[in-house]
């Protein structure tokens, strides 16, 4: 037989790793349960063939493998969310045995047992702010008569008006991002956490306006309609920004304890190192 | 049980950006499973499973964090998760 290791997808209380069923994991394998002390890690035995470190190291640079992974991953993680509170493992974490997930268990049983109490009956909500096209100050039109002209006065002209457009540029994204942070902060008032994630690059949304928050929200099951509307009311009032708000969640964002929360100032600056 | 997960995508189906200007629809928390977990944006879930969930110290972890042996077309990618999986997004004693 393949050697073989033990993947994680999430650490779940005791009671609710029953009813897995037939659910498939990464490896198109069966998922199943390794329990400790109150704890339940649910794992699926994977082929080190495809899994193993060096094949991880190459696997993961390869965007079809990458995705399928990572949406089996969640699959999984989401499946057990509605059976209850879990705390979800980072992608592509794998035990040589059951004996490792099983000490690994122990050693942070108190870690993960204050996460699940935390993230019980929540659900992660995330909100995107884009600038909105119609406040970024449009400069092709400038830049496309400019060099029409022969004249150094139009030269000299035009290389106002093009400084007046860049401060004016500047200035809006200077008004979008401070926009962004009162969104965030009246959100977070609103969660029972936050966190920022750093904001995703054009490349990878295929959208070109200019990421100024990319935040994730802890919010209890019985306010996610509430907080939707908050999210609604933002936006009639900032029309500078667009925002698009994604969820329900599994906790993913939340599945570390407090002590992150220095990731959101940082992700915070890099917003605004890029933006402006 | 046999096919309740297979066919439904759980919770992966009820994640739909649903946004525009000035209004905001949502995507409905409570109905039942419609759209597939295909429709979830990639960038989106790569935010949450390579920078969220906990970092455990694997036997045969590979993690994210490792981000200089990962290479080319996953460097795009982690780009923009990568401040967050390089960080103390873990839980204490974590030994990465």
């Amino acid at each position: 037989m393949e050697p073989h290791g033990v993947w994680i997808y999430a650490i779940t209380g005791r009671a609710s790793a029953a009813g897995l069923g037939e659910l498939r994991g990464v490896g198109g394998g069966p998922v199943r349960a390794i329990a400790a002390g109150e704890l339940t890690a649910v794992v699926e035995d994977v082929g080190l063939a495809e899994f193993g470190e060096q094949a991880l190291r190459r696997n993961l640079e390869d965007l079809a493998w990458l995705e399928s992974t990572a949406r089996a991953h969640h699959r999984v993680i989401g499946a057990l969310a509605r059976l209850g509170p879990l705390v979800p493992i980072r992608l592509a974490t794998v035990y040589s045995s059951d004996g490792g997930v099983a000490s690994m268990l122990a050693d942070r049983d108190a870690d993960f047992l204050a996460v699940l109490s935390r993230i019980r009956r929540r659900q992660e909500w995330g909100v995107k702010a884009y600038a909105s096209p119609r406040s970024e100050p449009d400069d092709a039109s400038a830049g496309a008569e400019a060099p029409a002209s022969q004249e150094s006065r139009a030269g000299a002209a035009y290389l106002q008006r093009r400084r007046g457009q860049l401060t004016a540029q500047k200035n809006a994204r200077r008004q979008m991002l401070a926009d962004a942070e009162t969104i965030h902060a009246e959100l977070s008032e609103h969660a029972a956490g936050a966190r920022l994630h750093p904001p995703q690059a054009p490349e990878l949304t295929g959208n070109k306006a200019l990421m100024v928050l990319n935040a994730a929200y802890l919010v209890d099951d019985e306010h996610g309609t509430d907080f939707a509307s908050v999210v609604t009311a933002l936006a009639e009032r900032y029309q500078g920004v667009k925002l698009e708000l994604t969820g329900p969640w599994p906790p993913y964002s939340f599945a570390a304890d407090e002590e992150s929360e220095g990731v959101s100032e940082r992700a915070l600056r890099i917003g605004a190192r890029d933006g402006v | 049980m046999s096919a309740r997960y297979e066919s439904g995508p759980a919770m992966a189906s009820e994640v739909e950006p649903a946004v525009v200007h000035g209004t905001v629809s949502q995507g409905r928390p409570h109905a039942e499973p419609t759209v597939p977990a295909e429709r979830i944006a990639l960038v989106d879930l790569l935010d949450r499973v390579l920078a969220g969930g906990v970092v455990v110290a694997g036997e045969v972890t590979l993690s994210i964090a490792d981000v200089d042996m990962v290479t080319v077309s996953l460097r795009a990618l982690v780009t923009s998760v990568s401040a967050l999986a390089g960080s103390g997004a873990e839980l204490p004693g974590a030994r990465p």
